[in-house]
């Protein structure tokens, strides 16, 4: 599999507070890995460094040819409730706004952008929302209509920051059985709290507090996490081979690197 | 009615309310989609210094103003984005530091300063060809501006993360348009004043969103709206003897009126 970024040695620091210390991380095509951690662990941190919206304090994160446009090639899908649900934009226009990249700045009224649109709207269902303002949508609607924006350039890498919060069981459901077709196609990066549910989706988890510690597989014990000093609630789990785990720090984390990286 | 066409001042008034209507229309939407209305409030008091410092040194009063609109509208940005101050602070401070220098400047120069008035409450009937040069200027760049890179400006203002993750000029874009929304601003000071000229960018926009939730569409019939509105207000004005500038927000406040009552009966 082609790698398409390497995040080397990346630190991240806010004022004093470091966000993210010296980490590590490859992206290779056709990966889905799950990026799991505490809140303020810095998992948005790694997800605004790969996107281009933080400096890093230390460290790089160097594209591969794969990305040779750069982020331009990634898409990305925000946390929920981080933009202006009463801006007056309709949902045709939102996926739309997706095209616009480095190269493609002002005409975006063609033809063939249009049949894109059109397609990405039936791929998620949604084209009977096409011309709703986005401000009337359901949570699971509003979600489809980020993450078709996310879609529409054909990205080799897509980036969800918890798209699962605030949506339904069902539109839930709908997105891992999406993102599984997806992955055929692109790396994924997924972004979420709920660890039990990832994991029967993901190829592979990141844990992130502060450090970064790589999982090349989608089965993580609990004590695995405790030695990742990532303490996470698992909340529910499909056949996963693990048992409730509470928040327990453990007394030497740093002793047990994982041999896969 | 029609009579009024012979005169000189009217003709240029009916120009000065249809350029006005179109820069407010356009620049109006972006400033109430973006919810920036409060930094235009700042923006268009700030001007009020440079009216003052230009009438102390003898010069344009609309020179004086652009300038310190475009410095102010930059001032707020930069400090609210550095961090160190609050934006709504930031307004504030630059709002009342350019009230403040207005005044200043103007209890400074010799002699009674007649427009003083027509500055802080507009007279379209006072409108010159030189303003009206400017007015032109200000509502061709406008409309070449908003023609061009629609879509860009859209990206960005509905969500300015996601247009940097995209690689768009997203920075260069908020000092552009801001720039922009200033000098609209101070040639619109001439219809309505210091004080009254935020209702033209938002009284129409707000209007036309009781019936719309599409961004080209508010600003078609802002557009519309607002020379409806400066077109009656000024003829309401003759009529009546009334203040041109009051009468015409007051005109653009009864059609909100009207559009909330008929937008009520809608649902």
């Amino acid at each position: 599999m082609q790698q398409l970024l390497e995040i080397k040695h990346l630190t991240v620091n806010y004022g004093k507070i470091v966000a993210l210390e010296n980490a590590s991380m490859s992206i290779r095509e056709h990966d889905f890995i799950g990026v799991i951690g505490p809140n303020g662990g810095g998992k948005t941190t790694l997800l605004k460094s790969i996107l281009g919206l933080i400096e890093p304090t230390a460290g790089e994160i160097i594209f591969s040819k794969n990305l040779e446009e750069g982020q331009s090639q990634i898409g990305y899908l925000p946390q929920f409730n981080k933009f202006d649900n009463r801006f007056p934009i309709s949902v045709s226009a939102v996926i739309l706004s997706g095209i616009m990249g480095k190269n493609n700045r002002t005409r975006l009224n063609g033809t063939a952008n249009r049949e894109k649109v059109k397609q990405i709207l039936e791929q998620l269902s949604i084209s009977h929302l096409a011309n709703k303002p986005i401000g009337e949508l359901s949570g699971g609607q509003m979600q489809r209509v980020f993450l078709g924006r996310a879609l529409v350039a054909n990205p080799k890498l897509l980036i969800l920051d918890e798209p699962d919060t605030y949506v339904d069981n069902q539109f839930e459901h709908e997105l891992y059985k999406i993102l599984q077709e997806l992955n055929r196609n692109m790396a994924i990066l997924l972004v979420s709290h709920d660890v039990g549910t990832i994991s029967a989706h993901v190829k592979s988890i990141a844990c992130i507090n502060r450090h970064l510690h790589y999982h090349p597989s989608n089965i993580i014990s609990p004590r695995q996490l405790a030695a990742y000093n990532c303490p996470i609630q698992i909340i529910t789990h499909g056949d996963v081979p693990h048992t409730v785990l509470g928040t327990h720090d453990h007394e030497h984390p740093h002793e047990h690197q994982h041999q896969g990286k | 009615m029609i009579e009024l066409f012979n005169y000189d001042f009217f003709r240029n008034a009916l120009l000065a309310a249809l350029l006005a209507s179109i820069a407010c229309g356009i620049i109006g939407t972006y400033i109430v989609s973006r919810r920036l209305v409060f930094i235009g409030g700042g923006i268009t008091h700030a001007s009020f210094g440079g009216i003052g410092i230009a009438y102390y040194l003898g010069l344009n009063p609309l020179l004086g103003a652009a300038v310190f609109a475009v410095l102010s509208a930059f001032g707020i940005n930069y400090f609210s984005s550095s961090g160190k101050i609050r934006q709504d602070s930031s307004i504030a401070i630059w709002w009342s530091l350019g009230m403040a220098l207005g005044i200043i400047f103007i209890a400074l120069t010799p002699g009674y300063a007649p427009n003083l008035m027509s500055f802080l409450f507009g007279s379209i009937l006072t409108v010159t060809r030189a303003d009206l040069f400017y007015m032109a200027l200000i509502t061709l760049a406008t409309i070449m501006l908003f023609t061009r890179y629609f879509r860009l400006i859209l990206t960005i203002s509905f969500d300015e993360e996601y247009a940097i993750t995209r690689n768009l000029p997203v920075h260069f874009f908020n000092y552009l348009l801001m720039a922009l929304s200033a000098l609209v601003i101070v040639i619109s000071i001439r219809i309505s004043g210091v004080i009254l000229v935020l209702s033209l960018l938002t009284l129409p926009q707000s209007t036309a969103n009781l019936f719309s939730k599409n961004f080209k569409t508010i600003m078609w019939a802002s557009i519309i709206l607002g020379f409806i509105g400066m077109i009656s207000g000024l003829y309401l004005s003759y009529y009546t003897n009334l203040p041109s500038g009051a009468t015409i927000i007051l005109v653009l406040t009864a059609f909100f009126g009207l559009g909330k009552v008929l937008s009520l009966f809608r649902q």
